[in-house]
């Protein structure tokens, strides 16, 4: 278990919105720099604060996807349908704009060089934000653990981060699956269903390796992963979760 | 003083009572689920709540013996640090009062304890007076275990993850213990109306 954070006071911080990528038709990276930014573990969130004119105020967490190592702190967000901050996020925010956030946030669900693995992460939907930072700390700091991902994505419209995946699929300890559970690519031959015990016990470690495994999505997705894995024998103690509550 | 956010118009809420939503937080009609690991299920026949200090002989109630005791019905609101509020959620638990109602202690904090190692510390003070339950319903149904059933501490003045799933009893003592979310960083006390989310706070 990581070393508890010593107490400190989180301050409003204000970022420079340096770049803007468009990950899918409804997520995009934000690039900010922020001075004075107090390094982050890989896994974090952030709290993002808007303010209208007349002074009304929004916040909303979201997760870290840049590794602690980079330089400049990148959050990717999902818009989500209903949503009152994310849709300004994902259309309205531009280059040159600031925008406000305190951080890091968030002490459990994170990954470090020296927790080591094996290393299982599932991810669903949106889900993979966090495990960005994961992988590109693991690559960066060089790490020797194994690392497998599960990512879970309605169709190929819907997979963040495709290349980077790709790149990180060709090191020898990364190992990439991904399943399509509405529409998969024409001619692929991977999962195209939801998660099941079955792919499970296919893609994760034997639970005598004692994985660490980190599961991130929507609710249902992350208790389904869950309760398959604790019912395969994996030990509960070494399984961290991370839910997205699907408002914002 | 905070720059306007350009273009950020902001959805208020216009059909809450503003006074009933605190600072940084917006009210959700769902009912998000956030916990740190796999949800526990834990036998009803094996399942016991249980108190326990250095100045007093521990006391366990078994799941039939908790049911058996008389049980309020409350209507209330929560607030998780996560930002999202619900208003009007209706519980059933018993009082703290009446699991105390037979113990002598000098104890002033209570550290809750929880299936999946889960813990919170909350002062006894904010506990007592009609503060806080052990809830088993929800909305007139037992209480789903990815909500925390079968019963979870009920603390609705404080941030939810005050209100510990899966709760299998409190350990009482003189010192303040701080528990889970509390050693990553979270505030000791977390009162929303404060604000109270992170250390410092």
């Amino acid at each position: 278990m990581e070393r508890a954070a010593l107490p400190r006071r989180l301050n409003w911080q204000l970022g420079d919105v340096v770049g803007l990528v468009s990950e899918s038709g409804q997520a995009r990276t934000i690039t900010l720099r922020v001075p004075g930014w107090r390094r982050h573990l890989a896994g974090q969130h952030v709290d993002v604060r808007l303010t209208a004119e007349d002074g009304y105020q929004a916040q909303r967490s979201y997760s870290i996807a840049s590794a602690p190592e980079d330089s400049a702190v990148e959050l990717t967000v999902e818009r989500l349908p209903d949503g009152e901050v994310s849709p300004y996020l994902v259309d309205e925010l531009r280059e040159g704009d600031q925008l406000e956030l305190r951080g890091p946030v968030g002490g459990y669900f994170v990954w470090t060089e020296s927790l080591g693995g094996p290393l299982l992460l599932i991810a669903g939907g949106s889900g993979i934000v966090p495990f960005r930072s994961i992988l590109q700390h693991h690559r960066l700091t060089r790490s020797s653990a194994p690392v497998r991902l599960l990512y879970s994505v309605r169709t190929p419209e819907d997979l963040l981060y495709s290349k980077e995946l790709m790149r990180f699929a060709t090191s020898d300890d990364v190992d990439v699956n991904l399943t399509y559970t509405r529409a998969a690519p024409a001619g692929w031959h991977g999962y195209a269903r939801r998660i099941d015990g079955e792919m499970l016990a296919e893609v994760a470690w034997s639970p005598s390796d004692r994985p660490l495994i980190y599961i991130c999505g929507p609710t249902a997705f992350v208790e389904t992963a869950a309760d398959l894995l604790v019912a395969a024998g994996h030990d509960t103690a070494r399984i961290r979760t991370e839910r997205f509550g699907g408002t914002g | 003083m905070t720059p306007a956010s350009r273009g950020f118009l902001g959805r208020r809420q216009t059909d809450v009572d503003p006074a009933r939503v605190p600072a940084g937080q917006y009210v959700t009609a769902g009912f998000p689920v956030l916990s740190a690991g796999p949800t526990p299920r834990t036998a009803l026949d094996r399942w016991t709540f249980t108190i326990r200090g250095a100045d007093f002989e521990p006391v366990s109630w078994t799941w039939h013996e908790l049911l058996a005791l008389p049980a309020e019905e409350l209507t209330t609101d929560i607030h998780c640090v996560t930002k999202w509020s619900k208003l009007d959620t209706a519980w059933t638990g018993v009082p703290i009062d009446t699991l105390l109602a037979g113990i002598d202690t000098a104890a002033t904090y209570a550290l809750a304890f929880c299936d999946g190692g889960y813990t919170t510390n909350v002062p006894l003070a904010d506990l007592t007076g009609g503060k806080a339950w052990i809830a088993h319903g929800y909305g007139g149904a037992s209480l789903p275990p990815e909500h925390g059933g079968p019963a979870r501490l009920l603390v609705p003045h404080l941030y939810f993850w005050k209100s510990a799933k899966w709760v299998r009893g409190l350990e009482l003592g003189s010192e303040d213990v701080p528990g889970f979310w509390e050693r990553y960083g979270y505030h000791n006390y977390g009162d929303p109306w404060k604000e109270q989310r992170y250390h410092g706070d």
